[in-house]
């Protein structure tokens, strides 16, 4: 061939082009298997993500062809113009007015078209379309971890946002400590978590199941174990959920060994956890954080509500799963991720502000995982 | 007796030598410009391996899930000094430390404007160096990373403290806010000497549109430090008020506002990227002509783009805040304004191309790691890019993405433009030659490093990775990417041995170089290796863009074939 480039092919650049193809073709996996994790922006499940996940596909591709083409011309100039004996001294070209207009208007113009873009894309996220079915929920971070409230229900719980398929979530967002951010990859991008303001965001699931979210502002020393999720269900079972939530906790049978682990609950954890019920140490009902934090001599509970616990997929702000049914033999607790917990917080996640005067006795740990595992 | 010849035996006086004749004392005393272009150099390079090691930490951290190598506190320490070493003491002071030494050169003069202020500058950068680096000697290192938004950076009081470990009490953001203003004092008063210099003291028949385009560059860089830097002063210093002195500017229960936190200091860090970027823009714009032995294409619309990127740089710092809650149409203001800042930038890569093209390329040292600059730039431009999507930034912010979008520009840019300058300067500085051998084996290892260890990042960041997270769970599929990030950035460290070794054999036994190595074009290189004390036995006068090229080619100079 006439261009030198293909006359002495280069192992190298061969290598190395061939490096950088796979990664793109990595990236471009619109099916993205399960294996390249639940946190991905490119599986999407909701019309936010998915116009976020549109505008990355029209960068990609037009970044992709720009960077062949000026890549590609770097590398045939380097080729073609390397000095060999013998070759005269190049002219001496001092510029090209026409050529430096052309290439200054050109790019202006692609980039104003992806202005236009961006533009449209930021109005269209930025409010809820109007006249659809919606809920509204209080996200409230705390160090290190999520609380959800729900103002129209009156429940709060923490970890897990539940909300029902095909209906907008307004999020409200809430911080009366550091700053946080609310991310859900697969639902929606993220807005921060800012002291003295009134962020809001939405998004909309179109399908059922669990989608992962975490915080993604620094926010100390577990910022990265603040792990949410979003669980999504269908209309009815979302209904049954909340109606599930809106009751007091589930009050033991005497003498059981929940009965004895609900004393050292109250003995032990209420200052920090609240759980709504009737007698000392439990709450009368539930609060709304973003009222109750706001004043530091209120009781702002420090750790999240553990009402109906039992149920939930997630502890301590993700840093470990949840399986209640690895936590029903009181005998044997060794898959138990919750007595995992209750034996060492600070081991799991250390800095947190699970500060026990003294390492709880696997006899307590027996009590209260059964007490907690018995909050339906 | 006619004539008595008086012998006199000349009385030697032996006295001491005074502080300043020694070695060690020349060095310490010197006002010389070159001298302390060296010593901006060799401290901004030693604080480059402090940053380094704090990666390599970092990454060993995060090379498998569940890493133990560092606490959580540890960790925030560790990534929080990384950036700020590598941001204020080693690309700043390298970068002036290549100004000091090759400004009053190229532009004709015997020093700088103040030479007793060039020496001030360098002794508050080495001590406030020192100063932040022993805040690890308190276990009380910065950990607040390397912008300290607010709240977190205040004492536990201003932040809802009711709890054992909430934001960050201890002095750590103290050595922060005091470091950072003890080397903005030094930045300064480089800044003012370097305006004054280029502005007064150009030789005659050097008009501004004559200069060499690295000097350009660090005139406008020395503007944007003058501008830029009282911002973060206002910062800092509220916040210190803020922490000792019971005053709420960033505490929200008290009517203060963290945001304001980040527009003071965003307004001083979005400038800041730029004031990083600009010099390495002048070092390869100095660096392809002289290798592809042809002037400079369209030296207007390089220097003019470096002013518009100056200007335009006030005008786009909130680009760091889409997702903090501004109302649509301020977030639309700024896409809008960080679009038009990447118009000049994309005209420079066009115009450094079109230097190559149609030359006669020598391939030496300078010239690898020049192209490598224009390559890995051209990825951090198209990723920054991407960033100013509003939506798609909206998912990207505070993920590995952006991650990937700083090191392509600050590695793969500003990092591979100072080696470039290294290899192109160190005979002038030195008399010799550094091994273009080990320069092959350090550019290949260095270009394979960038890529293996940023590229991942990109993904990472599509795959839901959040920034600053000390570890992350085996489950959600972050694993593979992340170990290759770590070999990529061992694979770094080891072309980073190998230059040191370059240095250090090149400097014992290099080959000599001889006053002009390159047969370069600007009047640095009409000079010894090293310069004399002062530089030029008579000023030059210049008579176009090239004087030392029109001085070796009088038939075909510059000045009789082109009118500027």
């Amino acid at each position: 061939m006439r261009n030198s480039l293909f006359r002495n092919p280069k192992p190298w650049l061969m290598l190395f082009t061939g490096v950088l193809f796979a990664f793109f073709l990595v990236a471009c996996g619109d099916e993205t298997p399960a294996q390249y994790g639940p946190h991905t922006i490119l599986n999407t499940a909701g019309p936010v993500a998915e116009s976020e996940r549109f505008l990355f596909y029209v960068i990609l591709i037009i970044a992709s062809i720009i960077f062949v083409l000026v890549e590609g011309v770097l590398i045939v100039s380097i080729v073609r113009f390397r000095s060999k004996p013998g070759t005269p001294n190049p002219y001496q070209n001092h510029g090209n007015l026409r050529v430096e207009v052309l290439w200054t208007v050109i790019p202006a113009l692609i980039l104003f078209i992806v202005l236009g873009v961006t533009i449209n894309g930021l109005f269209q996220v930025s409010y809820p379309p109007q006249g659809q079915k919606s809920i509204n929920v209080t996200a409230i971070g705390h160090q290190w971890w999520w609380e959800f409230y729900y103002p129209d229900y009156n429940i709060t719980t923490a970890d897990s946002l539940h909300a029902p398929v095909g209906t907008i979530v307004n999020v409200k967002l809430y911080s009366n400590n550091v700053i946080h951010s609310f991310w859900i990859p697969a639902l929606t991008g993220k807005t921060d978590d800012i002291p003295g303001h009134n962020n809001t965001k939405w998004f909309k699931a179109d399908r059922t199941g669990v989608f992962y979210g975490e915080c993604a502002e620094f926010c100390g020393a577990q910022h990265a174990h603040m792990a949410f999720n979003a669980v999504i269900d269908n209309q009815d079972d979302f209904s049954t959920w909340v109606t599930t939530q809106q009751q007091a906790s589930v009050v033991p049978a005497q003498d059981s060994l929940a009965a004895q682990g609900s004393k050292l609950f109250v003995g032990i954890c209420a200052t920090c956890h609240g759980i709504v019920g009737k007698g000392n140490g439990y709450m009368s009902g539930y609060q709304d954080p973003s009222v109750a934090c706001a004043d530091p001599n209120v009781a702002c509970k420090v750790g999240p509500n553990l009402t109906h616990f039992a149920n939930r997929n997630l502890i301590a702000g993700g840093v470990l799963t949840h399986d209640h049914s690895k936590c029903t033999d009181p005998n044997n607790l060794s898959q138990c991720n919750l007595a995992k917990w209750l034996a060492n917080p600070q081991g799991i996640k250390p800095g947190n502000d699970m500060v026990l005067g003294a390492d709880l006795k696997p006899d307590q740990i027996k009590e209260l995982v059964a007490y907690l595992e018995s909050l339906n | 007796m006619a004539t008595q010849t008086i012998i006199e035996s000349p009385s030697i006086a032996i006295r001491r030598k005074s502080f300043s004749e020694t070695y060690i004392g020349e060095w310490i005393t010197s006002t010389d410009h070159k001298q302390l272009g060296i010593m901006y150099l060799v401290t901004g390079f030693f604080f480059f391996l402090v940053g380094g090691m704090e990666a390599l930490l970092i990454r060993t951290q995060l090379a498998v899930p569940n890493g133990h190598v560092l606490t959580p506190q540890e960790y925030n320490q560790v990534f929080t000094m990384h950036g700020t070493t590598m941001i204020f003491l080693f690309v700043i002071p390298v970068l002036a430390g290549f100004g000091n030494y090759v400004v009053p050169l190229m532009i004709g003069a015997r020093d700088m404007a103040f030479p007793r202020m060039n020496a001030f500058g360098y002794w508050v950068l080495f001590f406030g160096g020192i100063f932040l680096q022993s805040s690890f000697l308190f276990n009380s290192a910065p950990n607040g990373g390397w912008f300290m938004y607010a709240p977190l950076s205040e004492p536990l009081r201003n932040c809802g403290g009711l709890h054992a470990y909430t934001c960050t009490d201890g002095m750590n953001s103290d050595f922060w806010l005091l470091g950072t203003l003890l080397l903005g004092i030094s930045s300064i008063a480089g800044s003012v000497n370097f305006v004054v210099t280029i502005l007064k003291l150009r030789a005659p028949g050097m008009s501004i549109n004559r200069m060499p385009l690295f000097t350009w560059m660090i005139l406008v860089q020395a503007f944007l430090l003058l501008f830029a830097l009282p911002s973060l002063t206002a910062a800092s210093v509220l916040l210190l008020l803020d922490r000792h002195a019971g005053t709420h500017f960033y505490v929200a229960q008290a009517g203060g506002d963290p945001l304001l936190w980040q527009h003071l200091f965003w307004s001083f860090g979005h400038p800041e990227v730029y004031i990083l970027i600009l010099p390495a823009f002048g070092i390869i714009s100095e660096v392809l002509p002289v290798f592809s032995r042809k002037p400079i294409f369209g030296y207007t619309f390089i220097a003019w783009s470096g002013v518009a990127i100056g200007f335009l740089s006030f005008t786009v710092w909130a680009h760091h805040m889409f997702a903090v809650g501004l109302p649509p149409i301020a977030q639309a203001f700024f896409a809008t304004s960080t679009t038009l800042i990447a118009i000049p930038t994309a005209v420079k890569i066009f115009n450094w191309i079109g230097t190559i093209w149609g030359g006669k390329i020598v391939f030496k040292a300078p010239m690898y790691f020049a192209l490598g600059f224009i390559a890995m730039f051209l990825i951090g431009g198209l990723n920054g890019a991407a960033l100013a999507v509003v939506p798609f930034d909206y998912q990207m912010t505070d993920s590995y993405f952006v991650v990937a979008h700083i090191h392509y520009v600050l590695f793969g840019g500003t990092a591979l433009g100072i080696f470039s300058g290294i290899y192109y300067w160190f005979p002038k500085m030195t008399g010799k030659y550094l091994s273009e051998g080990l320069a092959q084996w350090h550019f290949w290892l260095m270009i394979l490093g960038v890529n293996l260890t940023f590229f991942p990042m990109h993904i990472l960041g599509l795959f839901g990775m959040p920034r600053r997270y000390y570890t992350y769970a085996g489950t959600v599929g972050w694993n593979e990417l992340n170990l290759l990030a770590t070999v990529g950035a061992f694979i770094l460290a080891i072309s980073v041995l190998i230059f040191m070794y370059n240095i250090i054999v090149s400097l014992k036994s290099g080959q000599k170089s001889g006053s002009d190595p390159w047969d370069a074009f600007t009047l640095e290189w009409d000079t010894t290796s090293p310069p004399k004390k002062y530089n030029f036995l008579e000023i030059p006068v210049v008579r176009s863009r090239r004087p030392f090229y029109d001085k070796k080619n009088p038939e075909i100079a510059d000045w009789k074939t082109v009118t500027h």
